[in-house]
C-alpha cells in the first residue's frame, strides 16, 4: 500500500503499524515522538495495535522541549 | 545563521512578553537565512522550561512545508540566565539538522542571542548574524 510519511509517498507492507513505521523511520526514541494520522493525534497507547491503511497521511516529530542553565 | 533584524525584534518582544516564563517558537526560511518566526506556546508555562504543544508543531511544521521553506531553528528564551544550553536543553534536543537558538534575557536591556547544533550530547556554537531586510 502507499502512504504519505511527513509528505513523502512510502510504499509499504500492509500489516504496518505505528510502532513498525516509527521502527522502518529509525526513529531511535519513539517514546519522545507525537503521531498524526489524517490529523488526529494518537495517544502513545495506540502506536502498536494502530494498522496503517492505504492513502493515510501520517506525521510524526519529536517532542521540542528544553530548560534553562543553572 | 542569518536573523533579520524585525523578526529578531519579535522574539524579544515575545521573551519579554512571557517572562519569567520561558518563551519558544520555530524559525523557518531558506538557505540559512530566517524568513519567518512561529511563537509556539510553551505547554509547561514554567520559568525553568519549555515544551511545545504537539498540535502546533504539526501545524507549523505542515506549513513551513507548503510554504517551500525549511525548518531552520527551535528558538526559545532563558528569561534570567545567559544563552548556554542546559542539560536539559541538550538531552531534549531531539528534531535534528535544525540549529537551537536562545535569546537571553539575562540583561534585560541587551538582549542576548546565540546558536547551538546539539547532536548526541555534543554542543557546537553556530554564528548568529542579525541582519538588516
Amino acid at each position: 500500500m502507499n502512504i504519505v510519511v511527513n509528505g513523502e509517498q512510502v510504499n509499504c507492507d500492509d500489516d504496518l503499524t505505528v510502532s513498525k513505521l516509527l521502527i522502518e523511520q529509525k526513529v531511535k526514541m519513539p517514546e519522545m515522538v507525537s503521531v498524526e494520522i489524517n490529523g488526529k493525534i494518537l495517544k502513545r497507547t495506540e502506536f502498536e495495535q494502530t494498522l496503517l491503511k492505504d492513502d493515510d497521511k501520517v506525521e510524526f516529530l519529536y517532542f521540542m522541549g528544553g530548560g534553562r542553565w543553572a | 545563521m542569518k536573523i533579520p533584524v524585525d523578526i529578531f525584534e519579535q522574539m524579544v518582544a515575545q521573551a519579554r512578553a512571557e517572562a519569567p516564563i520561558e518563551a519558544c517558537g520555530i524559525l523557518a526560511g531558506s538557505n540559512n537565512r530566517v524568513e519567518k518566526l512561529y511563537k509556539m506556546t510553551n505547554a509547561e508555562k514554567r520559568s525553568d522550561h519549555f515544551m511545545m504543544e504537539p498540535a502546533e508543531q504539526f501545524k507549523v511544521v505542515k506549513d513551513i512545508r507548503s510554504s517551500g521553506l525549511e525548518m531552520l531553528a527551535i528558538f526559545h528564551s532563558h528569561p534570567a540566565t545567559p544563552t548556554r544550553p542546559s542539560a536539559e536543553d541538550i538531552r531534549l534536543a531531539l528534531t535534528l539538522d535544525v540549529t537551537y537558538v536562545i535569546v537571553s534575557l539575562e540583561n534585560r536591556d541587551h538582549p542576548a542571542v546565540k546558536g547551538f547544533l546539539l547532536e548526541n550530547g555534543r554542543v557546537t556554537e553556530v554564528p548568529v548574524r542579525i541582519v538588516e531586510q
